[in-house]
């Protein structure tokens, strides 16, 4: 992450505004406390002082009104899927979703079964998939590094409005 | 007291409900009618000698060969530290019971969960709905002839092909 460019030493810099704002955006990434199974424990860990992703901002909210990402971390039954598109809908633009582990991608494990949801991402679009079962903390935090990323290629000021957002399967 | 004494006992007390009597398993175990189901379940709890105080499991067995529904109860003593397990047969077209709420509360919940995954209804239950899936779902899953349906909700429950990937 290299946004701050030319930057003089002592007292200025010069930057473009879009990058300042995703340097914002990117380095504070509260993240929804979503766990449905067991990768709700690696995601603890994560969060926890070993993998420690406080560091780059990343801190846990409990309501999605706060949230700028969701972890969608663990099982997905149809039940829920319901309620998952529910929570999605509330967090405010722009939102980023990481789909967490082999259940969160597919149903993993469980897809055979008749209540588990083949996948979160026929409820709502996700930006990165973190493969494992489950993934280990250096994992999901690489997948939070993908998220930086995208969030830096964005532009704000000479946005175009984008056509094709509609969620997928909405 | 064994479970051959208590079989002994309720035959005593309930000629011709009860019957087939397995002892020498991991759960002994025995037929009740459908009719008298209630009936014997109170009797155990109350009975001194016996004083079954908690339904452990209520579940479902669906066996389309030979065209019933089974309703396993297993009963435990924690006096006297004996425990039975008892079955019933029902018809697997029209399956119906009685509610043993009226003798364990618990019964509450899980016949609940048999009327959610079995389709079994239990006549006098006080709140009979769907316990663990959405209201609105359709079929009782764990019956041998479940059809998935092909969406639930305008959720696709389709999957990509696992194996044939695999097998070419």
């Amino acid at each position: 992450m290299q946004p701050l460019l030319n930057s003089l030493p002592e007292t200025v810099f010069t930057t473009k505004v879009d990058d300042l704002l995703n340097w914002g955006r990117a380095s504070s990434q509260w993240y929804m406390l979503f766990g449905l199974a067991c990768c709700a424990i690696e995601l603890m860990q994560t969060g926890g002082p070993r993998a420690d992703v406080d560091r780059f901002g990343c801190v846990p909210r409990a309501t999605p009104r706060q949230s700028d990402l969701m972890i969608v971390a663990g099982t997905l039954t149809y039940k829920m899927a319901k309620r998952t598109k529910l929570l999605y809908d509330q967090m405010p633009d722009p939102k980023y979703v990481i789909s967490m582990g082999s259940c969160a991608n597919c149903g993993g494990l469980f897809q055979l079964a008749y209540s588990v949801c083949k996948g979160v991402d026929k409820i709502i679009p996700v930006d990165v998939y973190v493969p494992g079962c489950p993934p280990r903390p250096e994992a999901l935090t690489e997948g939070l590094m993908r998220i930086q990323e995208k969030m830096m290629r964005e532009r704000w000021l000479v946005r175009q409005p984008a056509a094709a957002e509609a969620p997928v399967g909405a | 007291m064994e479970a051959k004494e208590i079989y002994g006992k309720l035959e005593g007390k309930f000629a011709g409900k009860v019957s087939g009597f397995q002892g020498d398993v991991m759960d002994p175990n025995l037929r009740v009618d459908p009719q008298a189901v209630v009936e014997v379940c109170r009797y155990l709890r109350d009975e001194p000698d016996l004083k079954f105080e908690i339904l452990s499991d209520l579940t479902g067995l669906d066996l389309p060969k030979e065209n019933k529904i089974q309703v396993v109860y297993h009963i435990y003593s924690y006096s006297h530290r004996h425990q039975i397990v008892l079955k019933v047969d029902l018809p697997r077209e029209n399956p119906q019971l009685s509610t043993m709420e009226g003798v364990w509360k618990v019964a509450n919940w899980l016949e609940r969960e048999a009327f959610d995954l079995f389709g079994i209804v239990f006549e006098g239950h006080t709140d009979l709905r769907r316990i663990l899936l959405p209201e609105d779902w359709v079929g009782h899953p764990l019956r041998k002839d479940y059809v998935e349906q092909e969406e639930y909700d305008g959720i696709s429950t389709q999957r990509a092909p696992l194996v044939e990937k695999l097998l070419r």
